[in-house]
């Protein structure tokens, strides 16, 4: 703080933000939540339906469900996977290797180019009946898999762009490793400790904080993913890739139904609020700080 | 003789020793190199496994269209720009060129709104004490965590009211007030981690707060601002669901739209076209990303360890 100045001067720094955030996010937040307990479809104004939207969805909603079931399965299959992989291939990059640098960027290629439709129509193309991987596959004599047209591959398909995109999570995951104190290990090798157990006694709390990022951040990014169902499969077949941003989306903006579309958006958010909270108050268990004696 | 008869007895001993010694060294060194050499094949086999596809995207736009569902091999057998000539054209009025210059209007002022907003912001936070300030920071972690799903909508309805539908104006304008949270905290922990002295030294000569921003600050603050810039520079590119809510017209499509457009409207089997521009649409954003990758490396290990 530098002294002399009026305390309001600080406020003026951050004014922009105070404005944005009242006028594109707190307001819209609260008005959101009124338009999922009305029936709105911009013809006439806004007419208080009371929770019939979310009767509707709850009791009635095939479809919702079916997009709430195949969102959940996409995200607890994602995350997991995602987060593994990412700290699998940093662990492994963190040995004094040559190239570091050279793995390190082109593991985090696709991360920079996953989110483009450009790489959802590549997805398309290298996926497709006779694409790229069916060609190899059956080169080195397997059968030909149906990765779209196959409700129960689609969404296995839709979730490896995801993993494809493992690059950016990886990256925190070794800057965190190689901020770790180098005498811990040296410590431990002294007392006889194996590969394994300093991996999981050592390595494995000190980086806790940023495992606890990386799932908190996947996870929020996963629940609205968007573009790659909607350009690769179009949520089909059957709705097997159906996610429930896509759901939100036709409701809103194809059918201009804004208030059952809202209805759709807080039932999402609320679950990843819960999720999000259940991550923040379990991780005083297993989230370990330097300098924290808790655990 | 009693020396040279000690010596005669300890020296097998120790040569004995000396060879346990050379023997294990060895064995350490073999399983060293056998370990690193896993770990040089996994990292290869998994790195080749994740480029493949961008790879064989490049020789695939050069392919005759025959070819690109008939042979695996990135290398096209009877190279021809046919996709990316009649690719650039598209199906409708308008050429790529249009595409990429709406694109290129929709990130411009976004970055620029953003590194000034945001450098701002930030600045307020990390160096003032002002009424609020805690409730206004939480703010910030709530923003960075509050899915966007939740208030598209009424952003939207609020856009059309200004009467800004089908126009860049949605695109822009959240972002020129500091509406990216992400952005906001990464410059908070950058600016937290810098000493206040040159600041201070600043004051002490008489600049006001807005000029020690401007000309001490800000330098500071440079490699920092640079990956913001970058990252919203690639999120832009990428971005496809804002141009798809905001805008209509195919006049104004950036390079996201447009793409999709083709795939909904180039006629079947002229795969090559839409490769070909698939590949035109990655390399702005690879050649950002080639030219500056410390910036992304550093701006997604501070940002992401701090949090």
């Amino acid at each position: 703080m530098m002294g002399g100045e009026s305390r309001y001067l600080g406020l003026a720094y951050v004014a922009p933000y105070i404005a944005g955030l009242f006028v594109f996010t707190a307001i819209p937040f609260v008005a959101s939540l009124y338009l999922s307990f009305t029936d709105y479809n911009l013809m006439r104004p806004p007419r208080w339906a009371g929770i019939d939207n979310y009767v509707e969805l709850f009791t009635r909603d095939r479809t919702f469900r079916k997009s709430l079931t195949v969102t959940l399965l996409y995200v607890f299959m994602t995350v997991p996977l995602k987060l593994a992989f990412a700290l699998f291939i940093a662990y492994i990059l963190n040995y004094r290797l040559k190239f570091i640098n050279l793995f390190r960027t082109a593991y985090y290629v696709p991360s920079i180019l996953g989110g483009s439709i450009a790489v959802a129509v590549l997805w398309r193309y290298i996926f497709a009946d006779a694409g790229l991987v069916n060609m190899l596959i059956t080169a080195f004599g397997g059968e030909p898999v149906n990765w779209f047209g196959d409700p129960s591959n689609a969404l296995f398909t839709i979730t490896l762009l995801r993993l494809w995109q493992f690059g950016s999570a990886m990256v925190i995951f070794l800057a965190a490793l190689q901020s770790i104190d180098k005498t811990l290990y040296e410590a431990a090798a002294i007392d006889g400790a194996g590969k394994w157990h300093t991996f999981f006694h050592i390595t494995l709390p000190l980086i806790t904080p940023v495992i606890f990022f990386n799932l908190i951040m996947q996870m929020v990014q996963a629940f609205q993913e968007f573009n790659g169902p909607y350009v690769i499969t179009e949520g089909g077949p059957l709705k097997s890739t159906y996610l429930l941003p896509l759901y939100i989306y036709e409701e809103a903006f194809k059918k201009f139904d804004m208030g059952y579309a809202s209805a759709i958006a807080w039932v999402l958010f609320v679950i990843i609020m819960v999720l999000t909270l259940i991550a923040f108050w379990s991780s005083r268990h297993w989230v370990y700080y330097a300098g924290d004696k808790r655990s | 003789m009693a020396e040279q008869f000690t010596v005669h007895t300890t020296t097998p001993s120790e040569a004995e020793i000396e060879r346990e010694r050379a023997r294990t060294l060895a064995e350490g060194r073999r399983k060293h190199a056998v370990s690193s050499a896993v770990r040089y094949a996994i990292l290869a086999g998994v790195g080749f496994l994740m480029l493949y596809p961008l790879i064989w995207l490049i020789g695939a736009s050069f392919k005759e269209n025959a070819e690109i569902f008939a042979n695996p091999g990135f290398i096209p057998e009877e190279p021809t720009l046919d996709g990316y000539i009649k690719g650039w054209q598209t199906s409708t009025p308008y050429t790529f060129a249009t595409f990429f210059w709406n694109t290129f209007l929709i990130i411009l002022p976004k970055v620029i709104g953003t590194a000034i907003s945001c450098t701002a912001v930030a600045y307020g936070f990390a160096r003032f004490e002002f009424p609020g300030k805690r409730i206004l920071f939480a703010t910030v972690i709530a923003t960075l965590l509050l899915p966007n799903v939740v208030t598209r909508i009424p952003q939207y309805l609020l856009f059309r009211d200004l009467g800004w539908l089908d126009t860049f104006l949605p695109l822009w304008v959240p972002s020129a007030f500091a509406g990216d949270a992400f952005f906001v905290f990464m410059l908070i922990q950058f600016l937290r981690a810098i000493p206040r002295d040159m600041e201070e030294a600043a004051r002490v000569d008489g600049a006001n707060t807005w000029q020690t921003l401007v000309f001490i600050v800000v330098p500071m603050l440079a490699p920092a601002l640079i990956s913001v810039c970058l990252f919203q520079f690639m999120w832009t590119m990428n971005d496809f669901l804002g141009p798809l809510i905001y805008l209509s017209s195919v006049e104004k499509y950036p390079v996201s739209l447009a793409l999709k457009l083709s795939i909904d409207t180039t006629e079947a089997f002229q795969w090559n076209r839409i490769l070909a521009m698939s590949v035109l649409a990655l390399v702005p954003a690879l050649t950002v990303f080639f030219l500056a990758q410390k910036y992304f490396i550093e701006g997604i290990s501070t940002g992401g360890l701090k949090g």
